[in-house]
């Protein structure tokens, strides 16, 4: 049995993955860090829109600071998030940003002068002070007070993660991919390492390490539509799960994206509402002022996707061979802008839907038949252009994943956890555009100093034969899916599993279908266990990997639907039909999921507090729908005075916004990480 | 109906004793929007578990995919089956890359390896405090590293490239671009002289017969043709100086 040993293990190598590499290297352990694929081609690769860091150095984002970018990220996570995690997160990301620009990011800079640009679907102009010239632009997005998404064009996630490898292979950390974590090592309480398995060679290894880091992305790929990339089925998690130590989070926060390609699920990004691109529907009508007349399109991802819907469920949806969808008109902008601003998702919409975005031009009248003439409030219908393009909402971002403290450690000791894989926890029930990759990068450096650390001070106290007995246990089980004398199909399981999640546990949700979703899931994840597959090499056989990665991503739906069945409230992206308040009363918590028993054929569910009595922002009015539309937690008064109190009192000692923050909601960061952001306009007021 | 379309695609299995390269063919009712991702994913659901081909963003990103596609380098994901008004398309893997099994080739390996060479990172030796203020940058340099850093890696550059099949060490388009990229970027102190020990070398610019295969494959658009021309006067300049 081949055993490799090493000081720090990394498992995934998107942005959190490398950049925990490069935290663990510049302590000198050995570090080695696997992918499924070669590390450059993980999902990091595929954001578009850009990185959240409040660096207020544009002309849109003066005045930009953590607290705002704090106030946002909470409010955005509808009071679901640890908002001692988001302090850590907005302090350190101006930092990653910088960072990441030293390595080579060719971050879009700002130019000075007039520059043009589309806000509220009006043409203005931008003129930027000369000082500004050459530091980091930024740009709009939903949810935020400032323009503060920085970008690299329209390939943020690209340049970030090429700058992260190349940072890397500066370090010397030992990448290797194509190799599939499938176990993990632990014993009496601690994890020693993983399970590996060669996906060339189908030749099965066992990783011994002091510590591991999880950072292995999201799982989108469980449902059926979905924006991820089709390595995001969330194995690495369920892996976690399986060990029955360690803990899922909040697994049933996921979220849709308004936007996303018919039927291809393909991104068209967020910027084609910032830019001031609207909504139709079938008869060509602008209805999103209809239902949110303050933010239209640009309100926030979870309530946009629930307007479409709900507008596609009154009947107002074009139809398609996919199902009933609506249309993005950004052939508005004026073909001159598409074919510069969006230029990516340009080509998009022609390669995959066949439709020039930029045309504006006449397809038809024939969509205006039979539209409603008493409904004023949608806008004026109008013949459908050929530049529309079929959009409907579909998953796409896992707020859920491994739970962790908030230095990235999970229940199971010596197992950590970073990026969209964990659940941190700095998205709550819904998280911002931008503050994604952004947290990939600074969780990769604040987690990847605390993981460094434990794996420095960690031993190996592990005998031999314990990760012979795992390496083992591997074995046996891809010899019994290849030898067993089961009749289920793979791909009919996986693909009846992705339809569940979709029609049952989407954007909007219901007891009765929940707990349909739950039995149906329950069931298929029975018959998994009986999976026959055909092909009987051990070496480079991708339906033998199907099968047993949807033996795993099966518990993961499990997960979310039970979780979505028991929170009888809607928080965020978790809308509740039958529950459409948000309770603070009852579920002001955190669900943790997990598998204690391997025979279990449903996940243990638990509840974590929140205690409202630490928090900096107490939970409030998000701003979306009818004012008040939540029961209070009973300690919210209480907590509202003591805010009010040592805000006074901290104002009339003349102190300032870190004196008062530090009294409200102290928090614990590396002293590197904590140390205070210089601005632009800081300095200009030292001179 | 949709029309009938054939996939046509190779099968080899280099680990396999009893394994020689062969034709398969695959019969298929085309969908709108088809592209080769779908195909072939319904090929591997319905009619041939064992075939190998590598997909991960599916959106034309990540650079995976790239295959010989009716005997051109493309990326699959990104190739509608009604761009071909044939009914056969024939698909095979990229040249130049080992094979690892079908369509799939490790591309990672090379290009790992091609970063090692060019020393694909920003060289400074200055201690950079990041709680202060980036340095600035010129908006047309960010730019113009951006065209340059766009590169996704796929390969078809250097599949499509006549000196990299003869010469086992070229560094290809890719290569070259990856020096550049680094060339322009004022955050890389390194200077043209640094860079002719990386890449000015038969193995490096001075192989490149110029005939610009790469130029026209490259499916980001990477002005290729003036990027190669830019470094190899450079490198032509230092050679002469030494
Ligand atoms: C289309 C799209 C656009 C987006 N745009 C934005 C944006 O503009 N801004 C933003 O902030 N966010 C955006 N996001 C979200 C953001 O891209 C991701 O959340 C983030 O990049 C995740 O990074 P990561 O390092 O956690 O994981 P990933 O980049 O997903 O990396 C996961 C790694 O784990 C490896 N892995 C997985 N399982 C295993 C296993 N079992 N064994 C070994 N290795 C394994 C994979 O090979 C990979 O290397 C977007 C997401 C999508 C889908
Ligand atoms: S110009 Fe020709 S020889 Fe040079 S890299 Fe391109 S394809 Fe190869
Ligand atoms: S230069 Fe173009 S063709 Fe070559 S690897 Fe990069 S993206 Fe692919
Ligand atoms: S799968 Fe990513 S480029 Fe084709």
């Amino acid at each position: 049995m081949k055993v490799v040993y090493c000081d720090a293990l990394v498992v995934g190598g998107g942005l959190a993955g490398l950049r925990a590499s490069i935290a663990c290297r510049q302590v000198g352990l050995d570090v080695i860090v696997l992918s499924l694929v070669p590390v450059r081609r993980s999902h990091s690769a595929a954001a578009q829109g850009g990185m959240q860091a409040s660096l207020g150095n544009a002309k849109m984002s003066e005045g930009d600071n953590e607290d705002l970018h704090f106030l946002d990220t909470v409010k955005g996570s509808d009071w679901g998030c640890d908002q001692q995690v988001a302090r850590m997160f907005v302090t350190t990301a101006p930092k990653a940003i910088r960072e990441l620009a030293n390595w080579g990011v060719p971050w879009t800079r700002i130019k000075k002068g007039d520059r043009p640009a589309v806000i509220n679907g009006e043409h203005v102009t931008i003129t930027e002070r000369e000082d500004r010239h050459g530091y980091i632009l930024s740009r709009d997005f939903g949810g935020t007070k400032k323009w503060r998404t920085c970008f690299t064009a329209d390939a943020t996630g690209h340049t970030m993660l090429y700058a992260v490898a190349n940072e890397a292979l500066h370090h010397k950390v030992k990448i290797e991919d194509r190799k599939e974590m499938i176990a993990l090592i632990h014993h009496g309480g601690k994890c020693y390492g993983a399970v590996v398995r060669d996906l060339i060679t189908g030749e099965i290894v066992g990783y011994v390490s002091k510590g591991t880091l999880l950072a292995t992305g999201g799982y989108g790929r469980v449902y059926k539509h979905t924006t991820n990339a089709v390595i995001c089925d969330g194995v690495g998690i369920a892996t976690a799960l399986e060990t029955g130590v360690a803990k899922l989070g909040n697994m049933e926060a996921v979220q849709f994206h308004p936007t996303a390609l018919v039927p291809s699920g393909i991104l068209m990004t967020e910027g084609c509402r910032g830019d001031g691109g609207i909504l139709r529907d079938k008869f060509g009508r602008r209805f999103m002022p209809a239902y949110e007349p303050e933010k239209k399109e640009l309100a926030s991802r979870d309530v946009v996707s629930r307007r479409i819907l709900e507008h596609i469920k009154r009947g107002y949806g074009a139809n398609s061979p996919y199902g009933d969808h609506v249309w993005l008109d950004i052939a508005i902008l004026g073909r001159a802008h598409v074919e510069k601003n969006l230029r990516d998702v340009h080509e998009i919409a022609e390669t995959f839907a066949g439709v020039d975005a930029a045309d504006d031009s006449l397809e038809t009248e024939e969509n205006l038949k039979g539209m409603p003439t008493d409904e004023p409030d949608f806008g004026p219908g109008a013949p459908k252009q050929k530049g529309w393009v079929p959009i409907k909402p579909m998953q796409h971002y896992s707020m859920g994943g491994l739970r962790t403290d908030y230095k990235g450690h999970s229940h199971l000791k010596g197992l950590f956890c970073a990026g969209e894989a964990a659940c941190w926890d700095l998205h709550g029930f819904n998280r911002l555009g931008g503050n994604s990759v952004s947290e990939a990068v600074v969780a990769g450096m604040i987690i990847g100093d605390y993981f460094a650390a434990y794996c420095k001070s960690a031993e190996l106290d592990i005998s031999t034969h314990i990760v012979e007995q795992f390496i083992q246990k591997s074995h046996e089980h891809i010899q019994e899916l290849l030898h067993n004398d089961g009749k289920e199909n793979v791909y009919e399981i996986r693909e009846r599993m992705r339809e569940i999640m979709d029609e049952k546990v989407g954007v909007f949700r219901e007891g009765h279908t929940l707990e349909a979703a739950v039995n149906e899931l329950e069931e298929l994840y029975k018959r998994s266990k009986h999976i026959h597959v055909k092909n009987k090499k051990t070496h480079n056989n991708p339906e033998l990997e199907d099968a047993y990665r949807t033996q795993k991503m099966l518990k993961i739906a499990l997960c979310i639907a039970k979780g979505a069945l028991d929170r009888t409230e809607s928080r965020g992206a978790h809308t509740r039909l039958d529950h459409p308040k948000r309770d603070d009363a009852n579920w002001l918590n955190r669900t943790l999921a997990s598998w204690p028993d391997p025979n279990q054929t449903l996940p243990t569910l638990e509840y974590e507090p929140l205690d409202i009595m630490k928090m900096e922002l107490s939970p409030d009015f998000r701003g979306y729908g009818a004012k008040g539309n939540f029961i209070p937690h009973p300690l919210k008064e209480q907590r509202d005075a003591e805010i009010k109190e040592i805000t006074e009192r901290i104002q009339a000692q003349g102190g300032d916004r870190y004196d008062l923050q530090e009294a409200l909601m102290p928090f614990d960061l590396q002293p590197k990480y904590k140390a205070r952001n210089v601005r632009l306009d800081d300095q200009r007021q030292g001179e | 109906m949709g029309r009938q379309i054939t996939i046509r695609a190779l099968k080899f299995d280099p680990q396999s004793a009893v394994s020689k390269p062969h034709f398969k063919d695959y019969q298929l009712e085309e969908i709108p929007s088809m592209t080769l991702f779908i195909a072939l994913g319904m090929i591997r659901e319905q009619l041939d578990p064992d075939l190998s081909f590598d997909f991960v963003c599916r959106a034309g990103i990540c650079g995976s995919c790239a295959m010989m596609i009716n005997g051109r380098p493309r990326l699959a994901c990104k190739t509608l089956t009604s761009s071909f008004s044939e009914n056969v398309i024939t698909l095979m893997p990229m040249p130049s890359f080992p094979l690892i099994k079908d369509l799939s080739v490790n591309t990672g390996e090379w290009f790992a390896g091609m970063n090692a060479r060019v020393e694909s990172w920003a060289h400074h030796k200055k201690e950079v405090d990041i709680t202060k203020p980036e340095e600035r940058v010129d908006p047309d340099e960010a730019q113009s590293v951006f065209e340059l850093d766009r590169c996704i890696e796929c390969g078809c550059c250097i599949a499509a490239c006549g000196t990299k099949l003869m010469r086992e060490n070229f560094i290809g388009a890719a290569g070259m671009n990856r020096a550049m990229r680094f060339l322009i970027d004022s955050h890389d102190e390194r200077s043209d002289d640094d860079f002719y020990e990386l890449v000015g070398d038969d193995d490096g610019v001075f192989g490149c017969m110029s005939l610009i295969g790469c130029h026209d494959t490259c499916p980001k658009q990477i002005p290729l043709q003036g990027t190669l021309a830019q470094l190899r006067n450079k490198m032509v300049k230092v050679g002469k100086a030494r």
